[in-house]
């Protein structure tokens, strides 16, 4: 949403189109401000616009068009695009005409005027040193305000909060206008929800664990530092094969990033709902396909029922289906309930270190083995499972620490010895690469010999001789009572 | 620029706020007088340029002279290692503010609980918000920010400071705790 400002100061637009969620309030006035008329098309976001969904749409075209007024309400979608196209057909010429960014003279002289009072700087969520940045600025090296663009979230926060009243983000967007141009990306189209056929196909795989998870990137661009990182960790997933989904902004944010090659992340892997694919699935909407996904793993494999029955269900995803939702620019309530979404249906869902700032983490603890015990549907009895899924609600503080973080809390009480050594394999290899050591909690995870990964048997049997590790059971997993099968006094 | 404000402006702290650490001696007091405290080291600290050293080389100097065990937050660890300390426990700071809060909880190491929290190099606003979790419900806690920004929900922090006014300061730290 944040970045809608980027967008319209870019001047880039020749008209804008708003429906009815993530709309800044100030859209219209910030469009006004560089001649880009307006459409609002909901009418729950009128934006104060005439309604004129009755008026011919010619007659709205030449208003629009001849600049008589600003925009305009129009509830009917099809004289919507009619109007968007026809208007913006008779403006786009003057408007690649137009000069909306600051040339480099005027972004040195508006830096001289700052007085390096940081209020800028405490007023911008992601603390950017932009006082630094206008120092050098003003001196006539503007490299590292252009730099800013990347990690900045395009609030405008840092303008309201200037004495000297100077247009920050102007200035930011104005010096990035290089790379702004060079701006043009091929993305996966959002496919809408994962078929039965497909879940038939790679159910079984995941829910014994030989597909190591499904790990689904999705939310707002709010990142703390820039989109790269979410494209870096949806690649790092795709190629160790998992299953990856993306939404809404963040998919788009994966689409924007490029490799050494110059490919996007959706260039290099397949499409499919497969291990190794990235699937778009849609708008931030369209998350619910995702967690539709793992309700229809449910109803595929174990044939629970699907209405009335979220108990069942959300038990059967928790202990069984590997699915993870990452959240990394997670900073809006929106972006909260979303993911609340998930973690109560049994997925656990990693939020950047903004989502820290919604103080309801779901945190376990490792440490209390009492914690972590579940019935055994098959005898009834209460087997201890370790810890997984450690959390159901956790805010990492960097890309590093969420992808660790990701890998372990895949592994579910499920998993089968040859699917458990998988998902093991790559926590400790993360833990190895981003934290430089084998995981202290790996006997935690090893339930029998046969999950310990053959390339690490020697390093891990050693790590559990000393820890006094025994061997437990793999149950036929529920927290709930009532889904186990053997009567009582049978 | 007032010292005792939140640093960042978005984050209003409470009624109840902050000591402020005037002069260096305050802070050695505290660590001093715990019985068990703990350094939370966060990866800002990897990042952050103090004179010609990063602030972790500042930090892991107070760890080993005033012995105090270290807690490694996010990917921290890896810029430990390479700097010849093995010692850190690796935690995540969400889980380290939670665990803190739990007045039975024995540390990293199962030793005892802690008694002293000594915050460093986490972002600005996920400190906050951890500390805040702590000022409500870790009672028997201290805790400590050596940030050169001003944590209200803290017990002690020092004021906003300038990079020079801070270095200063965590130098005559390191120096008592050796003392």
């Amino acid at each position: 949403m944040s970045w809608q400002l980027r967008y319209i100061r870019s001047g880039i637009p020749d008209l804008i189109v708003v429906d009815e969620q993530c709309i800044r309030a100030d859209v219209l006035s910030e469009a006004g401000q560089v001649g880009i008329p307006v459409i609002a098309t909901s009418e729950k976001n009128c934006l104060g616009l005439t309604d004129r969904t009755r008026d011919p749409a010619d007659e709205i075209v030449a208003d629009i068009a001849g600049g008589t007024v600003a925009g305009a309400l129009i509830l009917d979608p099809d004289k919507v695009g009619e109007v968007a196209v026809k208007t913006v057909c008779l403006t786009a010429s003057q408007h690649k005409k137009r000069q909306v960014l600051l040339a480099v003279e005027a972004i040195i002289e508006q830096a001289k005027t700052c007085t390096q009072c940081k209020m800028c700087r405490r007023a911008c969520p992601n603390d950017l040193h932009i006082p630094d940045a206008m120092k050098a600025a003003g001196k006539g090296r503007t490299g590292m305000i252009a730099e800013m663009y990347d990690e900045c979230i395009g609030c405008g926060r840092c303008e309201q909060a200037c004495p000297q009243k100077i247009p920050v983000h102007t200035l930011i967007v104005s010096a990035a206008s290089g790379q702004i141009r060079s701006e043009k990306f091929l993305m996966r189209t959002g496919r809408g929800a994962i078929q039965d056929l497909e879940i038939r196909n790679v159910g079984g795989p995941i829910v014994l664990g030989e597909i190591p998870g499904i790990v689904a990137f999705v939310g707002c661009s709010n990142y703390p530092k820039g989109g790269k990182e979410v494209a870096e960790m949806c690649t790092e997933f795709s190629q160790r094969r998992y299953i990856v989904c993306t939404s809404g902004c963040t998919a788009m944010s994966i689409g924007m990033y490029r490799n050494g090659e110059g490919k996007s992340p959706y260039e290099v892997s397949p499409g499919e709902f497969d291990a190794g694919g990235i699937v778009n699935v849609g708008s931030c909407v369209a998350n619910a396909h995702i967690a539709g996904a793992a309700i229809k793993i449910a109803s595929i494999f174990a044939r629970r029922n699907l209405r009335g029955n979220y108990e069942e269900i959300a038990d059967y995803v928790y202990n069984r289906v590997g699915a993870v939702g990452v959240a990394w620019g997670a900073m809006s309530q929106k972006a909260a309930a979303i993911a609340s979404g998930f973690w109560r249906l049994g997925i656990p869902v990693v939020v950047g270190p903004h989502g820290t700032k919604y103080r309801r983490m779901l945190l376990g603890r490792a440490d209390r083995k009492e914690d972590w015990y579940v019935h055994d549907r098959r005898t009834g009895e209460k087997v201890y499972t370790g810890p997984v899924p450690e959390h159901l609600f956790f805010a990492a503080e960097t890309k590093e620490e969420a992808m660790v973080m990701v890998a372990k809390l895949c592994m579910r009480p499920n998993d089968t010895s040859k699917g458990r050594a998988i998902k093991l394999t790559h926590y400790i290899d993360l833990h190895k690469r981003y934290f430089g050591t084998t995981p202290s909690d790996v006997p935690l995870f090893v339930r029998t010999m046969s999950d310990i990964p053959v390339t690490m048997k020697k390093e891990i049997q050693e790590i559990l001789k000393k820890q006094d590790w025994k061997e437990t059971v793999i149950p036929d997993p529920s927290m709930l009572k009532s889904q186990v099968r053997k009567k009582e006094g049978a | 620029m007032p010292l005792a404000d939140s640093w960042q402006t978005a984050e209003v702290g409470g009624p109840k706020k902050a000591s402020v650490i005037v002069k260096p001696e305050v802070a050695d007091a505290m660590i001093k007088r715990a019985k068990r405290p703990v350094l939370i080291i966060g990866h800002l600290a990897a990042e952050i340029d103090l004179d010609d050293k990063k602030m972790i080389d500042y930090l892991l100097d107070l760890a080993k002279k005033g012995n105090i065990p270290v807690i490694a937050t996010a990917h921290t660890n890896q810029y430990l290692i390479k700097r010849g300390y093995h010692k850190a426990g690796i935690l995540p700071a969400v889980e380290t503010g939670h665990r803190l809060c739990d007045p039975a909880w024995k540390g990293i190491d199962g030793k005892e609980p802690y008694d002293l929290a000594i915050f460093a190099g986490l972002p600005y606003y996920m400190e906050w918000t951890i500390l805040s979790g702590l000022k409500h419900f870790a009672t028997h806690l201290k805790t400590i920010t050596l940030d050169n920004t001003y944590q209200p929900n803290a017990s002690w922090s020092f004021p906003n400071l300038s990079v020079k006014d801070w270095l200063e300061n965590l130098k005559a730290i390191i120096g008592n705790a050796e003392g």
